[in-house]
């Protein structure tokens, strides 16, 4: 394992760690403005988050 | 769910009870398994190696399938080894059908003769060697025996079959149940009847279509409850770890991609082969296509290749995460680890179920979203293009 690859990895899960973040917290301004909405706010945001993250573990697998 | 909350009565609350009882005891004795297995191995082989590296040699062990079940083992006053377990029947190609039982390796320890020639357990993996069992590498440190085709019944495979035999009984069960009763759902109904319905009103109907639902359906059902019971028995105290196996959840994947192919629409087609349809001419279409057509052909490849990694890493991380925790138990060595390695330990094990149920889910979720895709009717086009005129 080389230290550039590393850093590397570090970078790209930094960044699916703020791109999970901002759908939660959009997420949760949606519900906030419609709650009824809620399930399928919900599952959007699974399924957004889901597929972020799973650049995150091929980054991880990298290393 | 509130409705049906209240109307449980106060044996069946304490039934709830047990069975909430049980699943936290669970969690603590598998854990507790978990540290055995570790200390005993301590015990055995901790002259020459440093903890961390035998830390990680065992989580790295687990995470493997193997040729025997084995649940724990110790180590005697004599120094004489001793698993606890069953072996598995070992079936392989090698010239011929060569079936004999995993305990001839001895876990590994010893080669297996058989029909005069010797095999030998290397890494988890069977390699034919000479009477010596010498294993010869080349430069990058891999073996390069004869490796016979392994069609073993291992760990794993046991575990799909109990998970299969499982759901085949569990649910024709349940339907018998409903015939009986006219529909209403007594028992385990109870419990999967609102999960059944969830994965047809919320996940198949919204995503593929009133019209088309119906036809997935079943592989939705078989294929949330199979990820959802092999993910919770990866949490039980067996120690297995079939759906952070990559090839297990390829096998899922592939079938996913299978169905969405063979079932795809002439409009699906069209999408993938001519996806600007009408709105251009054709010479305008030519270097735009260059481009696009492969894109959206990789795009076939890329949505199957992603729902099985994300399965496989997130329960091998899973899986990794405890072990590294109670891993830490060995690394404290005082009385102030335990607890806290237990108490984390424990934590990520709540997390960890919902990550089961959620991965199942996820992955149910993506597969309806992509059979959605290839059930897309031509009328669903022109709605788009008239959006655009506007």
């Amino acid at each position: 394992m080389e230290i550039p690859v590393m850093v590397g990895a570090g970078l790209v899960v930094i960044g699916v760690g703020l791109g999970i973040g901002r759908i939660g917290g959009s997420a949760m301004e949606a519900i906030a403005r419609q709650p009824e909405a809620y399930g399928k706010i919900q599952t959007a945001m699974l399924i957004a988050a889901a597929l972020i993250e799973g650049i995150g573990f091929a980054a991880l697998f990298a290393v | 769910m509130h409705r049906f909350l209240k109307t449980v009565s106060s044996s069946e609350m304490r039934k709830t009870f047990l069975k909430s009882f049980l699943l936290f005891s669970v969690l603590i004795l598998s854990q507790i398994s978990f540290g055995k297995e570790k200390e005993d191995k301590h015990g055995e082989e901790g002259h020459g190696k440093d903890l961390k590296t035998e830390i990680k040699e065992y989580i790295h062990h687990h995470l493997q399938d193997s040729h025997d079940f084995s649940l724990f083992s110790y180590t005697k006053e004599n120094g004489e080894h001793k698993y606890v377990g069953f072996p598995l029947p070992v079936i392989l190609w090698d010239d011929g059908l060569k079936v004999f039982s995993s305990s001839k390796f001895h876990h590994g320890e010893t080669l297996a003769e058989v029909d005069g020639n010797h095999y030998k357990l290397y890494h988890s993996k069977i390699y034919r060697t000479d009477a010596n069992g010498t294993i010869d590498y080349d430069e990058s440190h891999h073996p390069t025996n004869i490796k016979p085709l392994d069609f073993s019944i291992t760990k794993n495979v046991v575990m799909i079959i109990v998970t299969g035999l499982l759901m085949l009984w569990l649910f024709s069960s349940l339907a018998r149940s409903y015939t009986k009763n006219n529909g209403i759902p007594t028992g385990a109904g109870r419990f999967f009847e609102p999960i059944v319905l969830y994965i047809r009103d919320d996940i198949a109907r919204p995503n593929i279509g009133e019209k088309r639902y119906k036809k997935y359906m079943p592989f939705l059902l078989t294929i949330f409850f199979f990820i959802w019971f092999l993910n919770m028995f990866g949490m039980t105290p067996l120690g297995i770890n079939v759906t952070g196996n990559i090839a297990i959840t390829t096998a899922l994947a592939i079938l996913t991609f299978l169905i969405t192919n063979f079932t795809g629409t002439k409009d699906y087609w069209m999408h993938q082969f001519n996806p600007l349809g009408d709105s251009l001419p054709w010479y305008g279409k030519i270097p735009l296509y260059i481009i696009l057509v492969p894109i959206e052909l990789l795009g076939l490849i890329i949505k199957p290749f992603s729902l099985l990694i994300r399965l496989y890493a997130n329960m091998q991380a899973g899986h990794i995460v405890i072990g590294s925790l109670i891993g830490l138990m060995f690394i404290f060595k005082s009385w102030l680890g335990s607890p806290l390695s237990f108490g984390l330990a424990f934590a990520i094990m709540l997390i960890e179920v919902l990550v089961a149920l959620l991965q199942a889910y996820i992955f149910t979720m993506l597969s309806a979203l992509y059979f959605g895709f290839a059930s897309e009717e031509h009328e669903h086009d022109h709605g788009h293009e008239a959006e655009v005129a506007h």
